[in-house]
């Protein structure tokens, strides 16, 4: 596998020689991932199309709960894990685990909202008479307001770390900064996560 | 390249901001719209959220392009793939909608809201990487 260099701060304020790490070879939107991603849209094509509970159940089932896990797993697990690692472990761990999430991220996001809305219309949650909707929009806000963060912050800080790692000189200070504000809005999104347990927890309880 | 250089310490306006407050008026009135449909709704506020993510996106816009040496090049290498995932995310979506019959003024106003959707991510994505390059 090919590899690179990041020169640590030290060695770019001149204190001492080059501290080098290597850093692996990645890109940035793994390829290999995109027939997976093209197999769920489809599936979730299907799954609307037909209208059926079983199918809208599984895809927003499935899709909410990977959502929901990742989320808290990265913001509370994963994310104190990351920002006590060496500044070489962290690079080798974020160029193995953030391209993977440039692809499932937006396509559990997907899968779990339009299935979603089409569960929702087939159970009726989503009328105004239905005794359950003030939970359908009170998650239409939760999602709401974890889309500004995750879309304005979250997703941005993801792909610009990707990139500045890709660059021939990486700046490492960018890389820390990039990476703060990734765990911190994913522990943010986590939190808002749980009002999304609740929520449909209710929801399913009727 | 040190974070202390000019490259970062320029003074950039607020782009990440913006975006994020033209992303919430949009949301907020795609939240208002989808919470009524598909009974009968009144669109004036659902336009008017829509008018005023369509003023700060257009704001942020040329206020970014006023930036003196810019990475381009870079923003539109980034952006025109997020663009492209984002219109895909949002036609499906769009999808939903059609599927359950919306037709006519909540239409238009939720396909203008996932236009905007649309190309406001692409913008935040590609703003964030350029302005290190």
């Amino acid at each position: 596998m090919a590899q690179a260099v990041v020169s640590t701060p030290g060695a770019a304020a001149g204190a001492g020689p080059p501290a080098a790490l290597e850093r692996p070879d990645f890109q940035i939107v793994p390829r290999a991932g995109l027939p997976i991603v093209a197999v769920v849209l489809v599936a979730l094509i299907a799954g609307i199309a037909s209208n059926k509970l079983w199918p809208l159940e599984f895809l927003h089932v499935v899709g909410g709960a990977a959502w929901t896990v990742i989320d808290l797993f990265l913001g509370f697990v994963l994310g104190p894990i990351m920002g006590k690692l060496s500044i070489p472990a962290r690079v080798e761990f974020t160029t193995r685990l953030m391209p993977k999430m440039v692809l499932i991220m937006p396509t559990v996001v997907t899968v779990t909202l339009a299935a979603g809305w089409q569960l929702s219309t087939h159970l009726g949650t989503n009328l105004t008479v239905s005794p359950l909707h003030g939970w359908v929009v009170a998650s239409f806000i939760v999602v709401g307001v974890m889309a500004v963060i995750a879309l304005g912050l979250l997703e941005p800080a993801n792909v610009a770390v990707l990139t500045e790692l890709k660059k021939p000189q990486p700046n490492p200070e960018v890389i820390e900064r990039l990476m703060k504000r990734f765990i911190y809005t994913a522990g943010a999104t986590g939190l808002m996560q749980i009002a999304t347990l609740v929520i449909m927890t209710k929801l399913a309880a009727g | 390249m040190s974070a202390s250089s000019p490259q970062t310490e320029r003074r950039l306006p607020p782009v990440t901001q913006l975006g994020m407050l033209s992303l919430g008026l949009v949301l907020v009135g795609g939240i208002y719209l989808s919470a009524h449909l598909p009974e009968h709704v009144s669109l004036g506020p659902a336009v008017g959220l829509l008018a005023a993510s369509a003023l700060v996106f257009a704001g942020n816009l040329l206020a970014l392009a006023r930036v003196k040496g810019f990475a381009w090049a870079r923003f539109f290498a980034v952006a025109k793939w997020a663009l492209l995932a984002y219109a895909l995310i949002s036609g499906m979506i769009e999808y939903v909608f059609l599927r359950n019959h919306t037709s006519g003024g909540p239409l238009v106003v939720l396909t203008l809201s996932l236009v905007l959707f649309a190309v406001n991510v692409p913008v935040l994505i590609g703003f964030t990487v350029a302005r290190y390059d």
